[in-house]
């Protein structure tokens, strides 16, 4: 614990992670304004102590617009996440158990052809065919994130296949799915934070940047990069519209940004030193 | 070296049927018939056939998949159901925006960071090298659209530096061109160069610990000299595989920045494209794109191979 506490990133990316987590699981219960509420005689307002972030052209407060669009922005980051292990971590599993043989080229042959498709590409296919949606966002993320998984685990489990505890595991009759589950996986889970924590944070770039051009989140769903779109054409008359959901996806971003670079100093211990 | 380019060309070629057997399917599940869609509700059945023929969406779906990929080929990408022109004409026409566009903020991206990284480098531990990791630590963080609104804000509507957006095109000249990709380019590079000075310095840090730098040094080089004599030279393989990855996410990237500039980029096109189901339009940029980054990956992987030769060997 006290190492956690040390790290130089650790500190600020933990305390921006659980600000932005905080307000999203506060925002469930409780918001300042009802964001589904219209109030134009308020619209537009400038950050003020009734609000403390302004107001929108319709009038609605910008801090509750906000908490509100956390919980879409960590939503679809997360299973995006989450898709990525759950598909990428097996196929990753299996390949180095079979390392060279046609299940293992099959896998990272469908990885790189995976790679080659950004999500914003797979999001505009998606969304020309079923039309846009959080979802889109949450599978055209997912999709990108599977090889990401796979392919660390497979570099990973692969320099552990060379070790003498697994030959030990081997001889003793252990086969290679149970091998991998029983003591690959285990050695593979500090790295499988570290990416994932780092996963989260493009998920979350990427979730705004979609709704940003209209692929992701559709009103009335709040979500900062569909109110980002909505300030552009305001920017010269209330750039408040625009600095605040902005500043909410940069700081979340960076704290996940700084969270991971902090787990991967304390959970390989190997770059504590290392690195400066 | 050419049996190893060979190997690589097969699979490229596999990689790019492949991409294009996914992309075709994708889009094939589709409701809807765009020939109905062309000619409206009251058309004839004789006429809808007679339109079908011509777009080529009768036959099994094997013999669409061949016309389609035979088309590719010779550059023919099939007409928009939309705009009634030639899909070839209209990318043809957009791509001079984006194209430029990502090779510009490929070249910003790449002169940021190769001098940042290596200054870093050489100065580890300092100020300046923190000074460095913190602003790409933002660079990283910050959404590359919304950096782009406040550039607009203040060197547009403040500054009045630059037009907030549009594209006066090239006939005006190359300087007015480039000066309209200007505010886009800083926009899009700004993430990716601070990704690429992230790894240039720690790649150079990690060739620098290496046994022949120490080896450099006995013989008389000073610290400066092992860097650019020996050292970059070998940090700098890591470094192009990312900027290999960079290519995709700029062209990627370059559709949502000309959003927020309103250029008339290959992005423009998608999006007008989705919003009147013009889905062969959708399927050509995609397939053009997903193209891109598979040969542009291809390309990075025989630069390794000129710049390392033990990587000819050891695939």
């Amino acid at each position: 614990m006290k190492i956690f506490l040390h790290n130089r990133s650790m500190l600020p990316g933990l305390v921006l992670t659980l600000i932005f987590t905080g307000a999203a699981i506060v925002s469930l219960v409780w918001v300042p304004y009802d964001t589904t509420v219209l109030n134009i005689a308020e619209r537009m307002k400038s950050p003020s102590l009734q609000h403390p972030f302004g107001t929108d052209q319709f009038g609605r407060d910008i801090l509750s617009m906000i908490m509100v669009g956390a919980r879409t922005s960590i939503a679809v980051a997360l299973v995006a996440v989450g898709i990525g292990m759950l598909a990428g971590v097996p196929l990753g599993l299996a390949a180095a158990a079979r390392k060279g043989s046609l299940l293992d080229e099959v896998i990272m042959r469908m990885n790189d052809l995976v790679f080659a498709f950004p999500s914003l590409l797979i999001a505009v296919m998606i969304t020309a065919v079923f039309g846009a949606s959080a979802l889109n966002a949450i599978i055209a993320i997912g999709i990108f994130n599977i090889p990401v998984f796979a392919r660390l685990t497979r570099g990973a489990a692969l320099t552990l296949w060379s070790r003498e505890y697994i030959m030990a595991a081997r001889v003793a009759g252990k086969g290679p799915a149970r091998i991998s589950v029983e003591h690959i996986l285990p050695n593979v889970t500090n790295l499988l934070i570290v990416q994932g924590t780092i996963q989260f944070s493009l998920g979350i770039l990427a979730e705004a940047g979609l709704s940003y051009v209209g692929l992701g989140a559709q009103p009335p769903t709040a979500s900062w990069g569909r109110m980002l779109a909505d300030s552009q054409t305001m920017i010269s008359l209330a750039p408040h519209l625009a600095l605040f959901p902005g500043l909410a996806i940069l700081l979340t971003v960076l704290g996940l940004n700084l969270m991971g670079d902090g787990l991967r100093d304390v959970l390989d211990p190997k770059l504590r030193r290392s690195r400066s | 070296m050419l049996q190893y380019f060979l190997k690589r060309l097969l699979s490229l070629g596999l990689s790019l049927v492949a991409a294009s057997v996914v992309i075709f399917l994708a889009l094939e599940v589709v409701p809807g018939d765009p020939a109905a869609y062309m000619l409206g509700v009251n058309a004839q059945e004789d006429t809808l056939n007679a339109l079908r023929e011509q777009l080529g969406l009768n036959g099994t779906i094997l013999q669409r998949y061949l016309s389609w990929a035979g088309g590719l080929l010779v550059g023919d990408f099939g007409t928009s159901y939309t705009y009634r022109t030639p899909v070839s004409e209209l990318i043809g026409e957009r791509l001079w925006v984006s194209l430029p566009l990502a090779l510009y903020a490929l070249t910003l991206s790449t002169l940021i960071a190769f001098p940042a990284g290596i200054w870093a480098a050489s100065r580890r531990g300092s100020y300046a090298d923190a000074g460095v990791m913190g602003v790409t630590q933002l660079g990283v963080a910050i959404p590359n659209f919304w950096f782009a609104m406040l550039m607009v804000l203040v060197f547009a509507i403040n500054l009045r530096w630059f037009s907030a957006g549009g594209f006066p095109g090239w006939e005006d000249g190359f300087f007015a061109g480039m000066k309209a990709l200007t505010l886009p380019a800083i926009a899009l590079a700004l993430p990716q160069a601070s990704i690429l000075t992230r790894v240039m310095r720690s790649s150079l840090l990690d060739t620098l610990g290496e046994d022949f730098i120490r080896s450099a040094r006995a013989k008389g080089l000073t610290r400066g000299q092992a860097m650019w004599r020996h050292a970059l030279r070998n940090a700098l393989i890591p470094v192009l595989t990312i900027m290999g990855l960079q290519f995709s996410f700029l062209l990627a990237g370059a559709i949502i920045i000309e959003n927020v500039f309103f250029l008339p980029g290959l992005g423009r096109l998608v999006f007008q494209a989705i919003s009147s189901r013009d889905l062969i339009v959708v399927e050509s940029v995609v397939m053009l794109l997903v193209f891109a980054v598979i040969v542009v990956n291809f390309a990075v992987d025989l630069a390794y191979a000129l710049v390392d030769p033990r990587l000819r060997r050891r695939r």
